[in-house]
């Protein structure tokens, strides 16, 4: 291995990397001003450029804007710019001297609801505008709704546009009031924050508004900056591995090494694991991150573990620590949460291939439980999932999983499925259950 | 907010738990489609991101030798810092190295050179990488486009599909939740995987210097005869000529990004090492690719337009 890649890597502190990167997912009906507030946060926290400003500033007398509008920063595209509308979603990136972000800002339109999904699916908080003087739209609960399924810690409702409210107390509160109730009825509840503020005006934002002396909270970004998005409880590590390292020749002769990204909890040199599905055991001799050896590792870093003994492994396969508080479970039989992607309806024997962790294979839809209607919360039965819908269905995979539940741990809860004839990503599931 | 034009030599722990945390996903991204995909290649231009991003591939599969190779799409167009670069640092890392060239494209009539003095070859390299992966039958091509470069790019998946054209329909993009990566494609298609996504210029500049990546020199502070073209300075020498009313003078820059000698420009800067730049990107106040690409500043969509046709 030459010089240059051995080098010093910089890790980190755990102490700070617990409060580490944030992502943030923006989501809301249209023109709530989700575009305008990301550009308000990239513009306050001076990360927008003078030439990308200039751009916008051309672009706006262009589509004949009155003032600089700030959301022609995210709506990227030329048919986005051109209809005023967010198709797909934009990431954006600020960091302040506490930490660093990153935002997905998503489509509030109904028929892009599947770019809100890869939006907000990995985002630890999700923020929900609402337009203040329209109060809470379908959308909004729709919106939240996916967010909690898909595992935000906390949902900001930003209360937008107090300006064209006279920042009315009353008005706030009530809509403060309204989201909170929606998402603690909701399957996954989390915790809710409101903050009354003028995306276009700067009121709230990243300094604290003279116009709302009634309101005791700190700005949005300085919410965002302490909030804390560590996993609320641990499993025990999980490794499923990507791919074998074998150099095969040289120094490294003997060298077989698990490529693939902790989750569920941590590993540390000397853990007793298991390999499922075959359930062989062994200890882990080594731990490697970067290229640097370490002695232990935690959930999201990407590892080569080194094992004590020759066990036979391969992509597909899972490593998981013994001493754990919770092991996966192990199956072919799943039931899960689904948002649907495509077109083409998801019914009853209907075949998909599954992507779960670094395994692959068939499914076989054997039921449709419900669909989630957004406004009323009920479960109604149903013979299809249309494109955008909510449900509950159950699968039969061609091959076991190594899986748990995804309100236990995500990354081990996730599967998409992809269309046979067209290989689109067709749906995301979130694991309910799992079952030999 | 780090704004502070002070002098640093040390990278925050913040910043160096943000480093690590994309660190980690970009050696995924990279192991995930060399899992799934039979043949990639690594787009190599010798560049910081391309650098930066080959080196991470190295780290993903040590001590085991890289899987794939790396392809310079070669313009002809080049810095000669850059070539002497990219063979050396590309022999250090162990990689396979080939050549796409845009010459050859040209020669053999493919494409069609643009003529006149502020003819670039920039437009022309998307046939040449088309081409390339084509006959070598490359099914996956890793880039180091970051979603912070341009609001085009600011849409881009992770991992990102291509008709059998090569081309790009930012519309019908699939779904990409979690980054659960599908690779799937059928013959003749291929992907685009940008490990480098969610990076921004000083995200770079901090891996440099956390380990210690040489860089073409160019990089970094010199006196160059340059001429002002559009508010941006281009090299004259190369493929660039003054035109009437231009006067070439001696100025000392550097250049933020490496491409084709004839449209990137280069910055006034006296940043001599790696913590100087950083120092200097803390506190810029125009993006990279404003500043140096003249290809870019053409209209608002020229970024998307050539990707639709299947740019890097
Ligand atoms: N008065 C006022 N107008 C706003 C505010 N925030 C957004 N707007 C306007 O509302 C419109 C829609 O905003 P936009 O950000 O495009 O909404 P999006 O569709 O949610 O991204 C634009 O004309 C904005 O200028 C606000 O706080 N006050």
């Amino acid at each position: 291995m030459s010089n240059t890649v051995m080098s010093n890597t910089v890790m980190s502190n755990t102490a700070i990397a617990r409060r580490g990167t944030l992502r943030i997912a923006t989501a809301g009906s249209v023109d709530d001003g989700k575009s305008t507030l990301i550009g308000r946060l990239l513009h306050d926290t001076k990360t927008v450029f003078e030439d990308q400003l200039a751009a916008v500033v051309k672009a706006s007398r262009r589509y004949g804007d009155g003032e600089t509008n700030l959301a022609l920063l995210t709506d990227g595209l030329r048919a986005e710019r051109e209809q005023g509308i967010t198709i797909d979603v934009a990431h954006r990136y600020f960091a302040t001297p506490e930490r660093s972000f990153i935002v997905a800002d998503t489509p509030g339109h109904a028929q892009y609801t599947r770019n809100m999904v890869t939006g907000a699916s990995n985002a630890d908080v999700a923020i929900v505008l609402v337009d203040a003087r329209h109060g809470v739209l379908e959308q909004t609960r729709r919106h939240a709704f996916i967010a909690t399924l898909l595992g935000v810690k906390s949902i900001v409702v930003a209360v937008n546009k107090m300006d064209l409210i006279s920042w009315d107390e009353a008005e706030f509160d009530c809509i403060a009031k309204e989201v909170s109730e929606y998402v603690q009825a909701l399957p996954t509840p989390v915790p809710v924050v409101a903050i009354p503020m003028s995306a276009l005006l700067g009121d709230n934002v990243v300094d604290a508004s003279a116009n709302t002396p009634w309101y005791g909270g700190p700005p949005l970004l300085e919410w965002l900056e302490r909030f804390d998005a560590h996993p609320r409880r641990e499993l025990g590590g999980r490794l499923h591995v990507q791919r074998v390292i074998r150099p095969q020749g040289g120094e490294y002769a003997d060298f077989r090494g698990y490529a693939g990204v902790v989750n569920g909890g941590g590993f540390a040199v000397g853990d007793a694991v298991t390999v499922l599905p075959c359930g062989a055991t062994s200890t882990v001799a080594a731990l490697h991150r970067a290229g640097k050896s370490v002695g232990s590792a935690d959930t999201g870093h990407a590892m080569v573990i080194e094992l004590s003994s020759k066990v036979d492994v391969s992509r597909g396969d899972v490593i998981v620590v013994d001493s754990g508080r919770v092991a996966p479970s192990v199956g072919e039989t799943v039931e899960a949460d689904i948002c649907w992607m495509v077109d083409q309806p998801l019914v009853v024997g209907s075949r998909w291939w599954f992507k779960h962790g670094s395994r692959t294979g068939r499914a076989t839809v054997t039921a449709i439980d419900y669909h989630h209607d957004l406004a009323s919360l009920d479960q109604e039965p149903t013979h299809e999932l249309t494109l955008n819908a909510l449900g509950h269905v159950q699968l039969l995979l061609s091959e076991p999983i190594v899986a748990d539940r995804y309100v236990d741990n995500p990354v081990g809860g996730r599967m998409i499925l992809i269309d046979e004839a067209t290989n689109s990503t067709a749906g995301a599931a979130m694991i309910t259950s799992v079952m030999p | 907010m780090s704004l502070s034009s002070h002098p640093v030599n040390a990278i925050s722990p913040q910043a160096s738990a943000h480093l690590d945390s994309l660190t980690d996903e970009a050696i995924t991204i990279i192991r995930e489609v060399a899992a799934e995909c039979e043949n990639p290649v690594l787009l190599f231009s010798g560049g910081k991101d391309s650098a930066v991003l080959l080196h991470l591939a190295v780290l993903a599969f040590a001590p085991a030798r890289l899987p794939f190779p790396v392809m310079h799409v070669d313009t002809g167009h080049n810095f000669d810092e850059v070539i002497e670069y990219r063979d050396q640092f590309v022999k250090d890392l162990g990689a396979r190295l080939v050549i796409a060239s845009v010459q050859q494209s040209i020669d053999s009539g493919r494409v069609v050179e643009d003529t006149g003095p502020r003819a670039s070859r920039n437009r022309l390299q998307s046939v040449t990488l088309l081409d390339a992966i084509a006959e070598h039958g490359f099914d996956a091509a890793f880039g180091g486009g970051r979603r912070d470069e341009d609001k085009a790019r600011a849409k881009e998946r992770i991992l990102s599909f291509r008709d059998r054209q090569g081309r790009w329909d930012p519309r019908q993009q699939r779904p990409e939740p979690w980054d659960v990566l599908n690779a799937r494609i059928r013959k003749g298609e291929h992907l685009r995987a940008f490990p480098l996504s969610n990076w921004t210029e000083l995200d770079i500049w901090n891996y440099i210097a956390a380990h210690e990546l040489p860089l073409p020199t160019i990089y970094y502070t010199h006196t160059r005869t340059v001429v002002e073209r559009d508010g941006m300075l281009l090299s004259v020498g190369g493929p660039v000529v003054a035109e009437p009313g231009e006067v070439p003078y001696e100025a000392v820059v550097r250049y933020r990004t490496v491409g084709d000698a004839s449209c990137t420009g280069a910055v006034e800067s006296t940043a001599s090492n790696v913590w100087d730049v950083i120092a200097e990107v803390a506190a810029a106040r125009i993006t990279e690719r404003g500043a140096t690409r003249a290809d870019d500043t053409f209209s608002e969509s020229a970024m998307e337009d050539r990707k639709r046709e299947g740019y890097f």
